[in-house]
């Protein structure tokens, strides 16, 4: 495989190696010196047309402790904003030699795109609302780390999933894994035509929190991502939180110890409350740190063997 | 991607594609050789104080354990055994595809300070040593560090030796030298054999 564009460009081989290396990488990120010379002489330029500071800043910290140099490029102050057109961005970028283009940007299917214009490892860091598959790598690799296998542990992803490409990633990673997911939001932001969908990926669907939280074995929380509503899809923020809301009544309803994730950021106090993001059970800080590991492997699996591999 | 690659270490083969050449160390031969590197680490070192014993990826593993556990029969005290992972440091990583990494695992009080013995198989070209030269860098800084080798075939590629050689085995490049062991291979010997099509 050359690029990764999509959870379904994994094979559960794939998906394992990764996690066997990232594993290598965390013991990495515990020493005094975190420094590999894995992709010496190799670059990576991280292009993000969209705000985002984990997934930048972790992507930087993977390239820079493999030795590769890294250099980042936002959408607001480049030619971008001059209306220079995405191809020629990239085209540009990788005329100065670039092995590797790390890219989040708003157009769904963007790093598709850009893959079959360029020479260059296409590694997808968000493409509108399709997909973010490292994201959905750290998360399972941090749960995997927490519950073991997960194979048939009931996962709740629960939030405004008409608008997450985190979601969507997840749901492919975790069914791959053998995981039984259920995913939760208010009808307005199911995403449409998710009930064919879920007959062939294998997950369930509820509107009703409550009736899913007292039997899973890891909650989910998604962002509700209201810079991409335009319209209104509930009526008040505090009914959100009622119904879909993490809150601490909920969070006592949870079988104890039950990981909590969320791939931030979070709104702390709509989606989910202080105290369950801050529990002793949540995972977040986790996932940040997962996302270093996780990152470095699936750069080095793409770049470090030979041209060809 | 991360296909499943061969370990190119790997130096057991499907006993019917090559020539399975003869044994040059048995069991016995192996294991007297290891009785003595231990007693030569122990006299070089005067004593197991401060002694880190590192093997490397794969066959310098159980060789490192094995070393280890003789000089602690000997001492009566337990020495530090460790492994070192050297893949990310390769000057050939460019020429395969990408191998996932192994464990290293270095002992909880480091290697700062001490005598590193670094315990491999086959002593060849020396770049693995190389390799492991420089993973050492970034984990510490010992007082010294050595190697002790099962097997050294000659053919250096760089200016490296052995401390400790349990034999020397003059062989042409054409040769193949197979070090097999109990923990991986189900049983000890060191063969050499001409280099298959495989090769």
């Amino acid at each position: 495989m050359k690029h990764l564009l999509s959870i379904n460009d994994l094979s559960v081989d794939d998906i394992e190696t990764i996690f066997t290396t990232a594993a290598e990488m965390h013991d990495v990120q515990r020493r005094e010196v975190k420094k590999l010379p894995a992709l010496r002489g190799r670059t990576v330029i991280n292009l993000f047309f969209e705000d985002s500071t984990r997934t930048r800043s972790s992507f930087e910290i993977a390239g820079k402790w493999l030795s590769a140099d890294t250099i980042n490029i936002t959408g607001k102050g480049s030619s971008t904003s001059k209306g220079e057109s995405l191809r020629d961005t990239v085209l540009t970028v990788c005329a100065m030699g670039v092995d590797a283009l790390v890219m989040r940007h708003h157009a769904s299917g963007s790093a598709q795109q850009v893959s079959e214009w360029v020479d260059a490892v296409v590694i997808n860091a968000g493409d509108g609302t399709h997909e973010h598959p490292t994201q959905a790598l750290l998360d399972a690799y941090a749960l995997q780390q927490r519950l073991g296998s997960l194979e048939g542990r009931r996962i709740a992803v629960v939030g405004d999933l008409t608008h997450s490409r985190v979601f969507r990633s997840n749901v492919l990673c975790l069914t791959k894994l053998g995981a039984d997911v259920t995913v939760v939001a208010p009808p307005t932001l199911m995403p449409s035509g998710v009930e064919a969908w879920s007959k062939s990926a294998g997950f369930a669907t509820s509107y009703d929190l409550d009736q899913v939280l007292p039997t899973a074995d890891a909650v989910m929380m998604l962002r509700v991502q209201r810079e991409r509503m335009n319209g209104a899809f509930f009526p008040t923020a505090r009914e959100y939180t009622v119904r879909y809301g993490l809150t601490r009544d909920r969070l006592a309803a949870l079988k104890p110890d039950t990981p909590i994730l969320h791939p931030g950021p979070m709104n702390r106090g709509l989606e989910i409350a202080a105290d369950a993001a801050d529990a002793a059970q949540s995972l977040v800080l986790d996932q940040v740190s997962a996302g270093v590991a996780v990152r470095m492997s699936v750069l080095y699996h793409l770049l470090a063997g030979e041209e060809s591999a | 991607m991360p296909a499943h690659q061969p370990d190119p270490d790997a130096t057991t083969h499907d006993p019917g594609s090559i020539d399975p050449g003869h044994v040059v160390l048995d069991a016995r031969d192996i294991s007297r050789a290891l009785t003595r590197i231990s007693h030569e680490i122990l006299e070089r070192n005067k004593g197991p104080e401060d002694l880190v014993l590192l093997g490397l990826h794969t066959r310098g593993v159980p060789l490192a354990r094995r070393i280890g556990e003789r000089i602690t029969s000997v001492e009566g005290a337990p020495v530090a055994v460790g492994s070192l992972d050297v893949t990310m440091y390769r000057d050939d990583l460019r020429s395969h595809p990408a191998r996932g990494p192994q464990k290293t695992v270095v002992p909880p009080a480091g290697i700062d300070g001490r005598t590193v013995v670094l315990v491999d198989d086959v002593l060849f070209s020396g770049r693995t040593i190389r390799a492991a030269l420089d993973a050492l860098n970034d984990l510490g800084r010992p007082s010294a560090v050595r190697l002790a080798v099962l097997v050294d075939r000659g053919h250096r590629e760089l200016p490296i030796r052995a401390d400790h050689v349990g034999k020397n085995l003059p062989s042409a490049r054409s040769e193949r030298v197979s070090v097999r062991l109990e923990e991986i291979d189900g049983h000890d010997d060191v063969r050499i054999s001409q280099m298959g099509d495989h090769a």
